[in-house]
């Protein structure tokens, strides 16, 4: 065993590491300079600026393994590396105004979302199981703690609470499922699986059964019916800036977990697990889309949105592989990329202009807080006008390409049925998203308080509703980088 | 001596294993049990001196008799139960402190060639393992006893010793690192060997020398774990008068003295084992024995008497202090410079 | 029966009668001993399996250490066992029921027919075999990233638990014992030089 063994290649996992070490020196640095308020926040974005440095140094045309094969560095790990530093750095920017004005913005909460960070990063890279279980284990316990920081709010503690409990029992069905998989491959490595599948030599009952038990722990880190009940209690409970935190970049590391498990492990179980993600997928969109109907707090209503649209993204995943036929299995799943990148996308910036109308004391969360928002401010109003039609997959901006190309995938693989279905629901939900416009330009506000947010909040949410506006005038600029970097990956 | 056991072997059959591992049993426990006896005593009587008086000298000449006497009267005192304490663990706390202090000493190997009773390959992590019971005794008995004095002294002991067994468990590391074995004669034998034991004076070439913060850390550890002056606030007789002793009486008290006593000896043979060469002789013209080791398990003993004449009662966060922001630090730094040390040119370990 | 069978039976039966006096006994603090004695008999039945450093640790890190704390947390709780035990009749046959249908599950995917030991057979042990060293040596190769990674997630825990915990009141009398001790004479005493008696002339 000694013998074998060669000494790992660390130049790979330099984003990691680099990420790491920055963590370990700014948790001394607040330490140190703990009157200073400013360095923490900027010395995360700017170790975040620099794993995006290394991640382009270190990106690579081919897979690179190291670590005894389990790290995986391809150019889907580098693709949604990138965009997690993205999302991660704009979530700390907006949210850093936010927290200060509610005394949150300890160094702690810049640490919990660097190690976050390093989870996701971990996740994306995982090629093997057990590493796949520690990143979702290091990303939970940060999101845990980030949820539960604000100790005064006792709907923050609960939401944490019920969060916490939940996400441990969906470990334990991840690992449950992974003990499955591995007394029936005899390893936990994920191309070996994959290599044991082919060979056909396994006991395909115990797969399917531990199978069963991985989609479950997926569908609960997504957060899909009927593993959603965390999401709305928690994107409603936690400070806004965590719930931006939250319903972003873990998004990408979801698809990462989603596309890892399934495609690079057990394609050949495809059949399976397109029926148990189809049902997901489809009470997803369902139940996402007539509760937020009901819903009169923004957060609650974009929280089940998000169910709405993780449920869109895994219809795409089932559209892969039609009776061992696999000429779909690329559009699928680059659609499926394409849908989470522009969700990401709309989600930062929908839950930074609820972060951009608060002010000290006083969370725009309701409905009824976006009432005449024309009159108060114009220009936001365009942005959230722009993100909301966005959101409803109203043509032509970002969401509506994504909902379309996964709409065109799922009628190729000769599901139109489903695919008439997530129309119709996508129309029901429309109405809630409308209903926001409506509130903005029809209604008289409340109050006119001028939005107080800083300049950086205010630059940096525009560019970002403009990217989804921009991004839906020329959607295949998106769609070919996502083509190039999964048809890199496999 | 195979050949005298010859005869008693073909009496019990398959049944002498278990009656000669017994035999071992007490021929380990009984001198124990002695030593526990006289180290009472011994510790009146250097106390005495140290303060200048006389100290218990009655009983017997010198006094060799008080612990003969002191059992006799601790056996016919009346065995008090508190009537809202919970009967089954008010029992259990004491017997939980004095299984746990004998057990560990099944692992100490008292000479080379197999002079153990259990040489187990994992033996210091079975000892950090018994060690770590003790407290049990100490949280059953506090809580059993339904007192509050009794009470905080278990909280005590509970925060207290579960942190020192962090810094001890650190602390073993590097005598782990640069042993590179879990079993405790393999331990003693690495430290037989050296510049220094090539010279003749072997003393320098045991653990001690190389490892001194890790050797000072172990044994002030050592004192926090048995509960034992400077760091006696379990007891805290000014405070909360004698802790999770307070209700017990009779044997019952007396279980609990005989297990701190035990443990102090288990202390000094464990640092004698880890750091002070075991039975290995200070010199080399000198042979290794048994002898030595008893030494230094007397040594180590005068040591913890000594501290209790010397120091005052430390400060309950001060003790916490010690163990979490001084203790583990240092631990930490010091398996670094270790690991350094093995990786360098210098390494002595080899 | 050998004695290894009879060690094995006499562990389990202690360990499933110990584990069902954990849920059923009336005193949470029971409960919590009665816990202990659970790991201890695991303990013993991985000795049997020749799994030491598994048996050592579980000891170290469960008995040791965290039934400790729990018991520390549980001793200080003040649990009310009526309201507790309130629901208990009531939740029994949904509990039941899940219990048997996992009992079930297990059965039937243990049950001898896809991980019996002729298809996943125990490897040989080699003589002079150390568990410990075996074990440290796929750690710090193999595994040494998952290794590095199960550290991180507990140097996070650390973070959260003290972000979660730390407060700082502005009426407590703690001493901070650092500065305690970085006191110098100077910052104490004055020592001022005056005469026994009023000088003369004035």
């Amino acid at each position: 065993m000694l013998n074998q063994f060669v000494a790992p290649d660390l130049y790979p996992a330099a984003p990691e590491i680099f990420l790491l070490a920055m963590a370990c020196v700014i948790l001394f640095v607040d330490l140190l300079a703990s009157q200073r308020r400013w360095i923490t926040p900027f010395l995360s974005v700017a170790s975040l600026v620099g794993a995006a440095l290394l991640t382009v140094l270190t990106a690579s045309e081919f897979s690179v393994l190291t670590f005894s094969n389990t790290y995986i560095n391809d150019a889907l790990s580098s693709f949604l590396k990138l965009l997690t530093y993205l999302s991660v750095a704009t979530a700390l920017i907006y949210g850093r105004g936010y927290l200060r004005e509610r005394n949150l913005d300890k160094g702690e909460y810049y640490l919990l979302a660097l190690f976050a960070t390093l989870g996701m990063m971990v996740m994306i890279s995982a090629n093997h199981f057990l590493v796949m279980y520690l990143g979702i284990e290091l990303l939970s316990l940060s999101l845990y703690a980030m949820v539960a920081m604000d100790r005064e709010s006792v709907r923050a503690t609960e939401a944490a609470m019920k969060y916490f409990v939940l996400g441990a029992l969906a470990s334990g069905l991840l690992l449950y499922g992974m003990s499955m998989v591995y007394g029936a491959t005899g390893s936990l490595e994920i191309s070996v699986v994959a290599q044991a599948l082919e060979q056909g030599a396994v006991n395909k009952t115990v797969l399917v059964f531990g199978l069963v038990f991985l989609v479950s722990g997926i569908a609960f880190k997504l957060g899909v019916v009927p593993f959603h009940m965390w999401i709305p209690d928690v994107y409603h409970g936690a400070p806004t800036s965590v719930t931006l935190f939250i319903g972003s970049a873990p998004k990408l590391a979801g698809y990462a977990l989603a596309i890892r498990f399934l495609v690079s492990g057990l394609l050949d179980l495809a059949v399976h697990w397109q029926t148990m993600l189809l049902i997901l997928a489809v009470f997803s969109i369902v139940l996402g889309n007539l509760a937020a109907i009901a819903q009169t707090n923004i957060k609650r209503m974009l929280a089940y949105s998000t169910i709405s649209h993780m449920g869109f993204m895994l219809l795409a995943l089932t559209a892969g592989v039609q009776g061992g036929n696999t000429t779909l299995a690329f559009p699928a799943y680059i659609t499926a990329l394409y849908y989470v990148v522009a969700y990401v996308l709309m989600a930062l910036a929908s839950f930074g202009m609820i972060i951009l109308l608060s002010r000290k004391g006083f969370e725009a969360e309701e409905l009824e807080d976006f009432k005449g928002l024309n009159k108060r401010s114009p220009w936001f109003a365009l942005m959230m006008l722009i993100l909301m039609f966005s959101l409803a997959g109203i043509p032509f901006f970002i969401g509506f390409w994504a909902k379309f190309a996964v709409l065109t995938v799922v009628v190729a693989s000769g599901k139109v049925a489903v695919a008439v279905f997530a129309v119709i629901m996508s129309l029901i939900g429309a109405f809630y998203y409308l209903r926001v416009v409506k509130c903005m330009y029809f209604d008289s506000p409340r109050d006119m308080t001028p939005i107080q947010a800083g300049a950086d909040l205010r630059i940096l949410l525009s560019i970002n509703s403009l990217a989804v506006a921009l991004l839906g005038v020329f959607p295949q600029k998106v769609i070919f980088l996502c083509q190039y970097v999964l048809v890199r990956t496999f | 001596m195979d050949a005298l056991l010859q005869p008693f072997q073909t009496f019990f059959g398959p049944y002498w294993i278990v009656v000669w591992t017994l035999l071992k049993v007490v021929g380990v426990v009984a001198p124990l049990l002695v030593l526990v006896a006289y180290t009472t005593v011994g510790e009146r009587r250097i106390l005495g001196m140290m303060h200048i008086r006389l100290g218990p000298n009655r009983v017997g000449p010198f006094g060799v008799l008080q612990p003969i006497a002191d059992g006799v009267k601790l056996m016919f005192k009346e065995v008090i139960i508190p009537s809202a304490a919970d009967k089954w663990l008010y029992f259990l706390g004491p017997i939980v402190a004095m299984t746990v202090a004998m057990t560990a000493w099944s692992i100490v190997p008292f000479y080379d060639h197999g002079w153990v009773l259990a040489n187990v390959d994992a033996g210091v992590l079975l000892y950090l393992a018994i060690t770590s019971f003790g407290v049990y005794g100490v949280i059953i008995a506090g809580w059993a006893s339904n007192s509050k004095y009794a009470f905080l002294g278990a909280m005590r002991a509970a925060a207290q010793m579960v942190s020192y067994e962090v810094a001890m468990g650190l602390a073993l590391i590097c005598v782990l690192m640069i042993s590179n074995s879990l079993n405790l004669t393999d331990i003693v034998r690495v430290q037989q060997h050296g510049l220094f034991a090539s010279w003749g004076v072997n003393f320098l070439s045991w653990n001690w020398l190389p490892l001194l913060p890790m050797f000072a850390v172990f044994l002030i550890s050592g004192v926090a774990e048995t509960n034992r002056a400077p760091f006696d606030v379990v007891e805290g007789e000014s405070e909360i008068v004698a802790g999770h002793m307070i209700e017990y009486s009779g044997m019952g008290f007396a279980l609990f003295f005989l297990a701190e006593y035990a443990n102090m000896a288990l202390v000094s043979a464990m640092t004698a084992l880890f750091f002070l060469g075991g039975w290995s002789s200070p010199f080399g013209f000198l042979p290794d024995g048994f002898f030595w080791l008893a030494l230094k398990i007397l040594a180590g003993l005068f040591f913890f008497i000594w501290l209790r004449a010397t120091f005052p009662r430390y400060r309950y966060d001060q003790i916490m202090r010690l163990g979490w922001k001084v203790f583990v630090p240092i631990c930490l730094v010091w398996i670094l410079v270790v690991g350094l040390w093995m990786l360098s040119p210098y390494n002595i370990w080899k | 029966m050998d004695f290894k069978t009879f060690l094995f039976y006499l562990f389990a039966t202690i360990l499933v009668v110990s584990g069902l006096r954990v849920i059923t006994a009336r005193n949470p603090v029971h409960a919590v001993l009665f816990l202990v004695l659970a790991f201890f008999n695991a303990a013993g039945i991985w000795l049997l399996l020749a799994a030491e450093y598994l048996a050592i640790t579980l000891l170290v890190v469960y008995v040791g250490a965290v039934m400790v704390l729990f018991l520390f947390v549980v001793m200080m709780l003040d649990i009310n066992l009526e309201s507790i035990r309130r629901g208990f009749w009531h939740h029994l046959p949904f509990g039941t029921a899940i219990g048997l249908l996992m009992v079930a599950e297990m059965a039937t995917v243990l049950g001898g027919r896809y991980f019996d030991a002729d298809i996943l057979p125990a490897p040989a042990i080699a003589p002079g075999y150390s568990n410990v060293k075996e074990l440290g040596r796929v750690l710090y190769t193999e595994y040494a990233y998952p290794f590095e990674l199960a550290s991180v997630i507990l140097l996070v825990a650390i973070i959260a638990a003290v972000t979660l915990t730390l407060r700082k009141r502005k009426d407590t009398k703690a001493l901070n014992s650092s500065v305690q001790l970085a006191v110098k004479r100077n910052d104490r005493i004055r020592i001022v030089r005056m005469a026994a008696e009023k000088e003369q002339g004035e």
